[in-house]
């Protein structure tokens, strides 16, 4: 914990789907703990949440990384998944390139993505084919 | 700090210590210090959690006693819809309306009536431009206390309205002072509770300015003489006099989890979720937005919804049986929503959050806290055992940080402590030329 900031790492299993959600759930308990207002909370919780499913629907697995300092929350989420092909098709609102089966889930609504953009205050997003994926983003307060 | 009313409480002298309780408490709200399972009164919300699981008896509800009729001049009885379901082939209600009434009570005003009035008025606030969706019941006191300390973001989505117990004590009180000439302080309005949390409700009411239910005694104990009075009754023929208009389905369907949805009718973009675990469940979704399309959310902390209550008296899954097969003699809806009624219902209800469960007492402190936090919590079992008297080694790591408890309280810790200490003792004692810790001389 040096230079008072506070780092969480998370392995975010491709495999059980039941546990997907988890992390973002523990980010989220850490902040209240914390007193980050409930606003910046939500935001954080939301993208998290997306991004973490994101790892277990598209790329198999992967981790987060977050860190706090006072005033704001930096995340990471990484995966050496598939990676996008086209990545502005795959932010644009409603895309999904998820399979009937996982949309019967109730996922793949292609909302993920374009959320995670919408409730950060930055938001980055770098993919190669093949490679795999990363984003980095922050709520600020 | 201020003192809050709570109606849970500890009887000390049954109290053995056992922890049982404090893992189940859902706020992390109770500590056993000297052998005593205290209850820390700004995080309790008096769901009962604890009055469950204690093998004995130690957690305990309070309430008014019957006695507090004698303090009016003019008494109604407000039961609400889930007493019904206490009494075997009720298929009448009049009977238990005359019953109340040879209790004590001068009249009677159903709180089923007043849920569904706010049926009626919830249906008009879900079509209104102000609806934050998912909107969230008020009902459960226990559910609005516990956002208001753990999920502030959600505070909007609360429904802005009395709630049935607060409608009947207003509207009640109304009408008993047209009908009786008195001042409406000569009269009280007195609710038959099936819960330690509308006990708390109607003596401090969330984010209203004055209470408008005047008691609130519990349903276990007027029990008995309200059975020997109905069978002293036996029957009764035609409708009886009573404050309201009687309710029909919707009105008695409040009485379980999923009978206040189900009266939005329109919508079937609603969940209906009870019992303390399951209800933190779909907060925690709700608040990182889980469920696209959600209108409507109905939360009771109890199992089963308020026939699950701890002063109830009969099984909540039987009960539920009883009201369904009393519900179904009745019309769907027997209320019209008026104007007068609209501007009753329609309060100004300020639900604030409630900063009880942060570690400081701001921003800052908050967060050299949480840091100091996780450094003791690296040094700990991690077992969350309990022994210390917190519910987790986390909790005990916040009781540290907040200067409520000593490392040295956890036996683990004690017992490393303990056994550096007798090896420094023999290792000294063999070089003296005596008996080491396994007696080899
Ligand atoms: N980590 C990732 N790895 C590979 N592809 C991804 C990843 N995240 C998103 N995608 C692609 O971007 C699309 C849009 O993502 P998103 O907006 O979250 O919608 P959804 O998950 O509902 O499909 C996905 O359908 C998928 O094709
Ligand atoms: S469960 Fe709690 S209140 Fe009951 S005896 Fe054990 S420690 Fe005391
Ligand atoms: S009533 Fe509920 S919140 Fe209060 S101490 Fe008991 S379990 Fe905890
Ligand atoms: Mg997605």
């Amino acid at each position: 914990m040096a230079g008072g900031a506070i780092r969480f790492h998370y392995d975010v299993s491709g495999s059980e789907f039941s546990l997907a959600g988890t992390a973002s759930a523990d980010v989220k308990a850490q902040l209240k703990k914390m007193g980050v207002p409930s606003d910046a909370i939500r935001r954080a919780a939301i993208a998290l949440y997306e991004g973490e499913i994101n790892l277990v629907i598209h790329a198999g697995g992967g981790a987060i990384d977050v860190d706090m300092a006072p005033g704001v929350i930096n995340m990471a989420i990484t995966d050496e998944g598939p990676g996008i092909p086209d990545i502005d098709l795959a932010m644009s609102e409603g895309y999904s390139s998820a399979s009937d089966e996982v949309r019967n889930l109730g996922f793949g609504a292609g909302m993920g993505l374009p959320n995670m953009k919408k409730y950060t205050d930055s938001f980055d997003i770098q993919s190669q084919v093949g490679k795999g994926t990363s984003i980095t983003m922050s709520v600020r307060y | 700090m201020e003192t809050l009313f709570h109606s849970v409480i500890l009887d000390k002298d049954r109290c053995v210590g056992c922890i049982n309780c404090i893992k189940r408490c859902p706020t992390g709200a109770i500590r056993v210090r000297d052998g005593k399972a205290n209850i820390i009164s700004e995080r309790c919300i008096d769901c009962a959690e604890c009055i469950r699981i204690c093998p004995h008896k130690a957690k305990q509800s309070r309430y008014d006693s019957l006695d507090i009729l004698k303090k009016f001049d003019y008494t109604v009885a407000l039961p609400p819809p889930s007493l019904y379901a206490q009494f075997n082939n009720i298929t009448d209600k009049s009977i238990l309306i005359e019953g109340l009434k040879a209790v004590g009570f001068d009249d009677v005003y159903e709180v089923a009536t007043a849920a569904e009035y706010i049926s009626a008025a919830t249906r008009v606030f879900m079509n209104s431009t102000g609806a934050e969706f998912p909107v969230i019941s008020n009902a459960c006191p226990a559910v609005v206390r516990l956002i208001a300390l753990r999920y502030p973001g959600l505070i909007p989505n609360l429904l802005p309205m009395l709630t049935p117990v607060e409608l009947a004590g207003k509207l009640a009180k109304k009408l008993a002072v047209e009908k009786t000439g008195l001042p409406p302080e000569r009269i009280g309005c007195i609710f038959i509770s099936p819960c330690p949390a509308k006990v708390t409700a109607n003596h401090s009411p969330i984010g209203l300015e004055h209470r408008v239910v005047d008691g609130s005694v519990a349903v276990k104990e007027i029990y008995p003489a309200l059975l020997r009075e109905m069978s002293a009754i036996g029957s009764v023929s035609g409708e009886v006099s009573a404050l309201a208009v009687p309710p029909g389905r919707v009105g008695i369907g409040w009485g379980e989890s999923g009978g206040e949805s189900a009266a939005l009718f329109s919508t079937e973009k609603y969940l209906a979720a009870d019992g303390i675990e399951n209800v933190i469940g779909v907060l925690e979704d709700i608040e990182s937005k889980r469920y696209r399309g959600l209108e409507f959310v109905e939360l009771n902390a109890c199992p089963g919804g308020c026939v699950g209550g701890v002063l109830q008296v009969e099984n909540p899954y039987i009960a539920k049986a009883k009201l369904n097969r009393l519900a179904k003699r009745l019309p769907e809806n027997r209320v019209r929503l008026d104007a007068e009624v609209t501007a009753v219902v329609n309060v100004e209800r300020t639900v604030s959050y409630d900063p009880a469960m942060e570690l400081g007492g701001n921003a800052q402190e908050n967060y050299e806290r949480y840091i100091q936090l996780q450094e003791i919590l690296a040094g700990l079992p991690g077992i969350d055992c309990g022994s210390c008297g917190a519910p987790t080694c986390e909790a005990f790591a916040e009781d540290i940080v907040k200067g409520k408890a000593i490392r040295e309280n956890c036996v683990v810790i004690m017992r490393e402590k303990m056994e550096q200490m007798l090896d420094a003792f023999y290792n000294h004692s063999v070089e003296k030329g005596g008996c080491d810790k396994n007696d080899n001389c």
